[in-house]
């Protein structure tokens, strides 16, 4: 029998790992000692006198104090949100509202070398994905969100809006500017104000986005931005006098946010978890496939709730597309995330690294044959290889539950049909990746795949004026585009 | 034959519609509907947990080929069972005269939920339009948002009238291609169920509208809780169950659709709005080419 014939070369990719070592300079942002509330535009000491520390997942240094609000700071903050609702911020002009949010914008640009450099050192990636993604992506929300200050009377056909009041907005930490980004701008283009809370390992580019905020002179309390865990995050929750809760967070959390907010009239949009199918047929590209497989799971270590962390592969090529990916894998650079060369930074915290190295113990105990980079891992600091499974079952739960890692786990199909009830075969629903060359075959595809973002022939893009958001067990609401507005006002 | 003699009446069986079908509950148990001078109108099925459940796995086997069609079929159809409400009027205004509507609130009545119906019969193919976005996305991508429906919905009917607010629920549901589970006024069932009748003939797939009859308090925490149920829809201002709708929601992030300030009667009664509070909505990327650079010149 003939040996079939390998369609490509293996490539040598030795030389990558000794590139010289390209440190972004941590020089061009000042980090202070301690960290206060931002509260009626001034920063406060909190009232539970604690504070807690930050630090950098890379190296296990302590970045900072940060203050933890207790219920006495939230409500001062939500106060202040609601005396700026009433006094200020609902009767200005929508066109002010406007200048005020592009001013944010065009600030954050000024600043996205200092804002990059803060989001890598608090929460671990990649300088490279900080600074060319995470930031700009930031800057460019509230631009887009300025805009539609004025001209909400086009959004919604035949209806006015009026903005809902107070807004209490929980973000994650694995984008920390860029969803504070996602929430405060269109919050505050509708005629919102807003008390957010950063998660409690990356408070810091929000609290620095807070010095943005009060240098651009926005009136007080219009945004007010109160550090804390969970407990902080509840009382936020839990508060009497907030209009509507924005969340985005671990599905877990987010059906106790809904089940919280039953009795009340406060609305919600939340953006939980994932369990992303990316698939690919056999008549791909199945090189740019590979590499959106790549970018889909391992794209900030992981850390995505639309990652595609299910990878779907037509039994016709799936011995190569799993050899591609294992050759691709050696070639990341793991390592120091200030590093200009680095593809995959540190897990953003021990917790999670635990998690993450549970789910592959998990894997393995379940019979699934494991694959790692055989990068070496820096001593200080969370890390974790680059990861794959094959020989996966639909029930493991390696393949039904949401890690948050670099933790791919493979499968094949051979029909349509097939790839599409497995894919739809989750709790989940937020996104979903389609890799073929066949325009009617993506269609198909992009149709019947029950997910709120659909990514064919690319994963993992976002802009403003895109709307995100689940279905199913992934949450409700939009978040961007024209959809975004939806989740800020009332339409009368 | 003598006609002097008093023909019998045939008196109708209500019952419940599933899949396409009218079983009676499978719990065997019934109600007795009257009407405010205590007179009996009908057995009634006191509908059941199970019955619930059976018209879920109706409703979800019903929704891949529902949400599947044309949006212009589905137009069709709802026009359809207009037409088919239209040539059973003076059944619906005989039975809502024996629930205590007077002979002209009963006209008036059916002749809002034609039209009602013909309203969203127009806007099956119309609401994706003015909903969707193309999105100018920065980078080199074509990107569009569309609605899709939410999936499978459980819906109390408003229980203080017999036919409108039935029509003015189910109606946006399944324009949007939504399947549902359609759970009838307590007091004045009658209507639901001849309702169900008509949906029958008017090529609607079985198991696109399932309508139960029974009581609010033993069935309303099966709409919230049941796992297969996307979206719950409440039309009462009772506040406790509200709250315990939205809290048995959470155990898989339900959609939860509170119509207790809708006045089903009046214009505000309808609106496309009314079908996008039960659909997702569904954006889609793709990367454009861009090689050689070629400008369109003119």
């Amino acid at each position: 029998m003939a040996t079939k014939k390998n369609n490509t070369i293996k490539l040598k990719f030795d030389s990558a790992r000794n590139l010289a070592p390209a440190p972004e300079s941590k020089s061009a942002a000042k980090i202070d000692q301690q960290y206060d509330l931002f509260i009626n535009g001034k920063f406060e000491k909190p009232q539970s006198k604690k504070y807690f520390a930050t630090i950098n997942p890379a190296t296990e240094e302590k970045l900072s104090m940060i203050a933890e609000a207790n219920t006495a700071d939230v409500n001062k903050a939500v106060v202040a949100a609601r005396t700026a609702y009433d006094k200020t911020w609902k009767k200005m002009p929508p066109a002010e509202r406007a200048k005020y949010i592009y001013r944010i914008a065009r600030m954050i640009q000024e600043r996205a070398r200092e804002f990059a450099i803060i989001e890598t050192l608090d929460g671990g990636k990649p300088i490279r994905e900080s600074r060319d993604f995470d930031v700009p992506t930031a800057a460019n929300h509230f631009f887009y969100y300025a805009g539609w200050a004025d001209k909400l009377e086009y959004a919604f056909p035949n209806r006015r809006t009026e903005p809902l009041g107070v807004a209490g907005q929980i973000i994650p930490w694995n984008f920390p500017l860029l969803m504070a980004a996602w929430k405060i701008a269109p919050a505050l283009a509708c005629g919102n104000t807003v008390v957010l809370k950063p998660a409690e390992n990356t408070s810091l580019t929000a609290l620095k986005l807070a010095e943005i905020i009060q240098e651009a002179d926005l009136p007080p309390g219009v945004v007010n931005i109160i550090t804390g865990a969970g407990a902080t995050g509840a009382a936020i929750v839990n508060h009497a006098d907030i209009n509507k809760i924005a969340f985005t967070g671990s599905t877990e959390v987010g059906k106790i946010i809904q089940r919280a907010i039953a009795g009340t009239n406060k609305k919600a949009t939340l953006e939980l978890g994932g369990k992303a199918a990316n698939i690919i047929f056999d008549d791909a590209p199945l090189d740019q496939a590979v590499e959106g497989v790549i970018n889909g799971i391992f794209f900030n270590q992981g850390h995505v709730c639309c990652a595609g962390s299910r990878l779907y592969v037509q039994e016709s090529v799936f011995a190569t597309v799993v050899r591609k990916l294992k050759d691709r894998l050696e070639t990341m650079i793991l390592g120091d995330p200030m590093d200009k060369n680095t593809d995959i930074g540190a897990i953003n915290s021990k917790a999670q690294l635990d998690i993450i190295n549970k789910y592959i113990k998990i894997g393995q105990q379940e019979g699934a044959e494991m694959y790692q980079s055989s990068c070496t891992i820096p001593k200080k600091g969370f890390y974790c290889r680059p990861t794959i499974f094959t020989n996966v079952a639909q029930s493991n739960r390696i393949a039904q539950e949401e890690i948050f890692g670099p933790v791919l786990a493979i499968q094949s199909f051979r029909t349509d049909d097939e790839v599409i009830e497995k894919a739809n075969n989750t709790p989940y629903g937020l996104s979903a990746g389609v890799w073929t060359d066949k325009g009617s075959k993506i269609f198909n595809l992009t149709s019947k795949l029950r997910a709120g973002v659909i990514w064919a022939n690319t994963f993992n893009k976002f802009d403003p004026t895109s709307p995100f958001g689940g279905y199913k067990e992934s949450g409700y609401g939009r978040e961007g585009g024209l959809h975004g507005l939806n989740a800020y006002v009332n339409i009368i | 034959m003598a006609t002097t003699e008093k023909r019998l009446e045939v008196l109708k069986t209500y019952k419940i519609y599933i899949g396409g079908q009218f079983p009676r509950t499978e719990s065997g148990r019934y109600y007795v509907a009257t009407n405010s001078k205590k007179e009996n109108l009908a057995n009634v099925c006191l509908g059941s947990r199970k019955d619930f459940r059976d018209a879920v796995v109706a409703a979800r086997n019903a929704f891949g080929g529902w949400s599947g069609r044309a949006a212009f079929n589905r137009g069709q159809i709802l026009y359809r069972i207009a037409e088919m409400l239209e040539g059973r009027k003076t059944q619906f205004i005989d039975e809502l005269i024996k629930q205590d509507a007077t002979r002209t609130q009963a006209e008036n009545e059916v002749n809002l939920c034609i039209d009602r119906l013909i309203y969203y019969s127009g806007w099956c193919d119309k609401f994706q339009q003015l909903f969707s976005s193309v999105n100018p996305v920065a980078s080199s991508h074509f990107n569009f948002s569309v609605p899709e429906p939410t999936g499978v919905v459980a819906a109390i009917a408003p229980q203080g009238d017999s036919l409108l607010g039935l029509v003015s629920v189910i109606a946006p549901i399944i324009a949007g291609g939504n399947t549902c589970i359609v759970l009838a006024s307590a007091t004045k069932p009658l209507c639901a169920v001849t309702f169900a009748e008509v949906l029958n003939s008017s090529d609607l797939p079985g198991g696109v509208v399932n309508i139960l009859t029974g009581k609010v308090a033993e069935l309303v925490t099966f709409f919230a809780d049941h796992m297969d149920v996307n979206a719950t829809v409440f039309c009462e201002a009772d506040t406790a169950t509200q709250k315990m709708i939205k809290e048995k929601s959470a155990l898989n992030v339900k959609r939860v659709v509170l119509y207790d300030k809708v006045k089903w009667a009046t214009a505000a009664g309808q609106s496309p709005y009314f079908i996008m509070d039960l659909q997702e909505i569904k954006t889609t990327w793709h990367p454009i080419e861009n090689i050689g650079g070629a400008k369109a010149g003119y």
